[in-house]
């Protein structure tokens, strides 16, 4: 298999970039199998991320991860006010189906709702998987930042709707204008670790076959049974994904947080 | 202007304000006192609906607020409520407190109710406090600023529940001075309070509540030097 796999890489290298240059160099050392430490890690670099533009199927799992990231987010924060809403309306009937959501989606694997979603709801639709998969990860990230949202109102001094509804305010009022603003930012730190365990835990959709980051690592691997290049390409991409995103997110906490010593 | 019938109020098996019957005079300034636990502050509450009364009726100015039918949200526009602990929006400056509500009701531009919150800070001796946020003024001054956000909606009533509860000693008198002022311009006034001077003072007509029903009322000058209620002098012993 491997001959095989180098036979490949000799073929397509014939055009002979640098990069083709030097595997050429160490290939028939790779073949006898006796290449040093760093002639190996050239080899892996080679043939999992240079060789036939490889390194374009981790951007494109890249941008699926991001794209499902994305919109998975948006679709779960708007669920989840509406679920947070839901559980502090007083409304007996909306209170219920708002908490049996919450628990049902947090006592059950995102695997299996996952799964459900795909082979159950959509099994016989012809769909783009991308929606499939925001669809998943929203109902299931909605779930958690209802929570978030929930505690967050909560944690606002009742003498805030009190002093509000005393200016004639409705309640709706009260809790756009002043009750939202305060619980947004004591919510914002839990809600930007949700966003990014959602980045990471798009990865689940690798499961039905969406090329995002992971499976686009994953099938790397199945091309060039490389055991760890591939996963750690992934990784380094999630992780520059996620740090990003912290140090953003750290920037916006710490500009809210000025206005609080104004 | 308010009148006050048979008002029962229970918090689960626990009877706050049992039968109160009350009426008050446009202009007049009503004091409540009484011991913790009187139900006193819950009575207050109970005139703009922030407690929603067991039984009974109140009316507003010809209205029954305790009719379900009625929009409570406008009556409260007229009736301005100071809280114990000021209440004020943190978020906001303090002249977005003071003109969130008026704006948001469209009852005046932002211009108008900048205009009106810079008056009413300046009599409250505010004027330079209008673009602070909340947490960096004094206890006091953010008594004064609730006063004004109150009063920036030209409430026909105002109450006040134990505003001055909440202070510093050296800063319950600056409050006081501008309740005393609002109260020589006329304006309608309820005050829960421990500040029996104040009650001696500004009051018309002085309440003592005790187990949730009002014991004794009288002008001050009578109720203070001649109380007729053995608890309302148990109580005034202690407190004067």
């Amino acid at each position: 298999m491997l001959a095989t796999l180098l036979m490949g890489a000799t073929q397509a290298a014939a055009g002979g970039t640098v990069f083709d240059q030097w595997w050429l160099a160490i290939k028939d050392k790779a073949l006898a199998g006796n290449l040093d430490f760093w002639e190996n890690i050239y080899k892996e670099i080679y043939q999992n991320i240079l060789f036939n533009n490889r390194w374009l199927n981790y951007l494109k799992g890249m941008g699926i991860t991001l794209e499902v990231s994305f919109f998975a987010a948006l679709f779960g924060l708007f669920l989840g006010m509406l679920l947070a809403m839901m559980r502090l309306s007083g409304i007996r009937p909306l209170q219920k189906i708002a908490g049996v959501y919450v628990g049902i989606i947090r006592g059950t694997p995102m695997l299996l709702q996952v799964l459900i979603i795909n082979f159950g709801l959509f099994g016989s639709i012809a769909i783009d998987r991308v929606v499939i998969g925001v669809i998943a990860c929203g109902i299931n990230s909605a779930a958690y930042v209802s929570e978030i949202i929930r505690s967050g109102i909560l944690s606002v001094d009742l003498g805030q709707t009190e002093a509000g509804r005393s200016l004639g305010l409705s309640s709706w009022q009260t809790l756009r204008l002043i009750v939202f603003p305060q619980a947004l930012k004591t919510a914002l730190p839990s809600l930007c670790n949700e966003f990014i365990t959602l980045i990471k835990e798009t990865s689940i959709l690798a499961y039905i076959a969406l090329t995002e980051l992971t499976k686009a690592g994953d099938y790397i691997r199945s091309k060039t049974y490389s055991a760890f290049t591939p996963y750690i390409v992934s990784g380094i991409l999630y992780l520059i994904v996620t740090g990003v995103l912290t140090k953003l997110l750290s920037k916006l906490e710490r500009r809210l947080r000025q206005g609080d010593n104004r | 202007m308010i009148t006050v019938k048979d008002l029962h109020k229970h918090f689960g098996k626990l009877e706050v304000l049992n039968g109160i019957n009350q009426h008050i005079r446009a202009g007049e300034k009503v004091v409540i006192i009484g011991p913790s636990g009187s139900g006193k502050s819950t009575f207050l509450r109970c005139l703009n609906l922030l407690e929603k009364p067991t039984s009974g009726q109140i009316f507003f100015e010809g209205t029954e607020i305790t009719d379900p039918k009625t929009d409570i949200d406008a009556l409260r526009c007229r009736m301005g409520m100071v809280f114990q602990q000021f209440n004020l929006f943190p978020h906001l400056t303090v002249m977005e407190n003071i003109t969130l509500a008026p704006v948001t009701h469209k009852m005046m531009t932002r211009d108008e109710a900048q205009k009106k919150a810079k008056a009413l800070l300046s009599r409250v001796g505010l004027p330079e406090k209008a673009d602070a946020y909340p947490k960096q003024l004094s206890g006091g001054q953010q008594q004064r600023i609730a006063i004004v956000r109150a009063l920036a909606m030209n409430p026909d009533v105002m109450l006040f529940d134990e505003p001055t509860s909440a202070l510093d000693p050296e800063m319950v008198g600056e409050v006081l001075d501008v309740m005393r002022k609002l109260a020589e311009d006329g304006m309608t006034m309820v005050v829960v309070t421990h500040e029996m001077g104040f009650a001696r003072e500004v009051g018309d007509r002085v309440l003592f509540m005790d187990g949730g029903v009002v014991l004794e009322e009288g002008t001050p000058g009578a109720l203070f030097a001649h109380p007729a209620n053995a608890r309302t002098q148990d109580f005034l012993r202690k407190v004067l």
